[in-house]
């Protein structure tokens, strides 16, 4: 009998919707036969619970540290849960949490460990696991024993299979875990600044990628937007020199974006930017590099350099009839 | 303080990736290498801290191709050390398979912080960051964007998806997985790096540690079905311009 252990993560006051994904995982992977568990850290657990009904049971903690995401709380229950239940398969997101706990977990727990996990299957004592790697260039497919800890990329799993209303058995991790003096704590939690602009609700976005080159070239996308009434976005590097503000930025560590077209210029297609954008609904993708990973996604793409298409782009659009 | 920066080079993603003959991994004979960018991002956030301080920074790497170079580079950049340490093998050693020798390596050389980046992008078997963290018995965040001090402690900004962030004070010694520097990496010239090729300050160490076993193996390295992707509109920007103001025209994507 398989049982599997999942992290759940908060957004806000609510369940994180990678969670659900997480525990529709949980349940392919244990089986008719097996065993779900979750581990929710909160301040106040109880009125989640009924959301929780993927699991059977749920190791809970609460309190006034229990409030804000606090890596070694996490991780300190993380590992007393998986001591007290002995899981065959730990699963964490791909996330910052994630990024924290699975490794952590696995060394503190003597636990082996996959990450970027996109799909996993039961095989003789274990599982084959299909992982994304090089920024999205391979697919590795690899085996695993058990016990192992499954970290899993936002996405790979259907969210609403997860979503089962129940009413789990509670345990109060309070009742064994012996914390030890704090390490860290939470100075502040600081709500995203949009400065007014919120590109979750653009019809149109241009976003540039690292392949934009440097700042002045940002005039040159930006304009395009202009014309095609669209607003500017960036990749992370991007935002990370600083040509572009934090608001704008689309990924993982941005915003997720759904927009009615999505062109973008430069952007390799790395599985954190895909994360943000691949729902949009028709994806123009220009890049120099044939095997970039945003053609996965994209509809239409084009391998020719961007300095190139702009003005051609540029062009088109002022010529057209009405303009 | 002392703050160990930890570096490593990987395939350079603008290169062709390779596979080797048995397809488990990358053939790291020919791909171009290149040191992880958030490692990079770790080494300027450190250099920061010294400025900011009187903290002594050392760069540690394991030794193989491009190191010596890479630590050099370091140096030049703002490192006041940096050690190579040799292990036996000479195979490519993934993040959880490093994790022991670096933890060794970090309680020798005395330091009381550590820096690296958030991951690389071969981190199938987890990332350096954690496993440090728990092998030291040391706090550790990761995804952070900025590391200042503040007496005796530091304060770093971790990230989370939709833009949110946190302060999180944080007791030394730690480990930190860095995503960002709080400014981004300075360019170093040419004058700079051949000066800390002749400074001397780059040496070499024997290290060991015993592995964290891991009952996981590669099967096989492939690349990803690209038969639902994009259609392809050839190279020419003109012809791709039209075709592209054509598609959009066709879904009325298009203002006016
Ligand atoms: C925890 C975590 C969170 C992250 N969050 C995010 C996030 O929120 N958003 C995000 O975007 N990334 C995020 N990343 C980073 C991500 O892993 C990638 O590093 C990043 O998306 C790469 O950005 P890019 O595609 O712009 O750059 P690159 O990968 O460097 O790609 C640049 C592309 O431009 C092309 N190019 C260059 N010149 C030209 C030209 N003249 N014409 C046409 N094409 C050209 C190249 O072929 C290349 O494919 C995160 C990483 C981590 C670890
Ligand atoms: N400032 C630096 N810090 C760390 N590594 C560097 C730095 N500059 C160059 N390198 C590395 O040194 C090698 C040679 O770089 P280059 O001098 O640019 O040809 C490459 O592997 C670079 O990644």
């Amino acid at each position: 009998m398989t049982k599997v252990l999942v992290h759940i993560e908060l957004e806000g006051e609510g369940l994180a919707g990678v969670s659900f994904q997480l525990l529709a995982a949980a349940r392919r992977i244990a089986g008719p036969e097996g065993s779900v568990e979750a581990l929710l850290i909160a301040a106040d657990p109880t009125p989640l619970l009924p959301s929780l009904g993927a699991a059977e049971r749920v190791f809970t903690l609460s309190g006034e540290r229990a409030g804000d995401y606090l890596p070694e709380l996490h991780l300190q229950a993380m590992a007393e849960a998986t001591r007290r239940t002995r899981p065959d398969v730990v699963l964490t997101a791909y996330s910052s949490a994630g990024l924290d706990l699975a490794a952590a977990t696995a060394a503190a727990c003597d636990l082996s460990l996959i990450a970027y996990c996109q799909s996993a299957e039961r095989v003789e004592a274990g599982l084959r696991v299909s992982s994304q790697l090089y920024g999205g260039r391979l697919l590795a497919q690899s085996e695993v024993a058990f016990p192992a800890v499954l970290s899993v990329m936002p996405g790979a799993y259907d969210e609403a299979a997860g979503r089962l209303a129940g009413s789990p058995e509670q345990s109060d991790l309070a009742d064994s875990l012996q914390l030890p003096e704090p390490r860290m704590r939470v100075i502040e939690v600081i709500a995203p600044d949009g400065g007014g602009i919120d590109i979750t609700k653009a019809e149109s976005l241009v976003c540039v990628g690292r392949g934009i080159g440097d700042a002045d070239s940002i005039a040159e996308a930006e304009e395009l937007a202009g014309l095609l009434g669209a607003e500017i976005a960036g990749s992370r590097p991007v935002i990370d020199a600083g040509w572009l503000p934090k608001a704008r930025q689309v990924g993982k560590s941005g915003m997720k974006v759904k927009p009615k077209l999505y062109l973008c210029l430069g952007v390799s297609g790395a599985p954190e930017h895909l994360e943000g954008m691949s729902d949009a609904e028709f994806i123009v993708a220009v890049n120099k590099d044939s095997a970039a990973p945003i053609f996965e996604v994209a509809h239409l793409g084009t391998t020719c350099d961007l300095f190139d298409l702009l003005p051609a782009l540029a062009e088109g659009l002022k010529s057209r009839p009405g303009q | 303080m002392h703050i160990a920066v930890i570096l490593r080079l990987v395939p350079d993603l603008s290169d062709e990736l390779d596979l080797s003959e048995d397809g488990k991994s990358i053939d790291r004979e020919w791909v171009g290498i290149t040191l992880n960018e958030f490692d990079e991002q770790s080494l300027e956030e450190a250099v920061l801290l010294k400025e900011a301080s009187d903290a002594k920074v050392t760069a540690l790497a394991l030794a193989g191709e491009g190191v010596e170079r890479m630590l050099q580079g370091a140096l030049a950049r703002g490192a006041d050390a940096a050690v190579m340490l040799e292990g036996e093998g000479e195979d490519h050693l993934d993040s959880r398979a490093a994790a022991p020798i670096f933890a060794e390596a970090i309680r020798t050389c005395g330091a009381d912080l550590v820096l690296t980046g958030v991951q690389t992008i071969e981190d199938l078997f987890g990332q350096l960051a954690p496993y440090l963290g728990s092998l030291l018995d040391w706090p550790h965040v990761s995804a952070v964007s900025g590391v200042a001090l503040d007496q005796g402690h530091i304060v770093v900004r971790q990230e989370y998806s939709g833009g949110r962030q946190a302060r999180i004070e944080v007791a030394l010694p730690a480990v930190i997985g860095v995503q960002t520097a709080s400014r981004p990496p300075r360019y170093v010239s040419a004058s700079k790096l051949k000066e800390a090729m002749l400074s001397g300050r780059l040496t070499a160490q024997a290290a060991a540690a015993t592995p964290l076993p891991n009952r996981a193996e590669v099967l096989g390295l492939a690349p990803p079905d690209r038969s639902a992707g994009a259609t392809m509109i050839g190279d020419d920007p003109d012809e791709a311009a039209a075709a592209i103001l054509e598609a959009l025209s066709a879904r009325g994507l298009l203002a006016g």
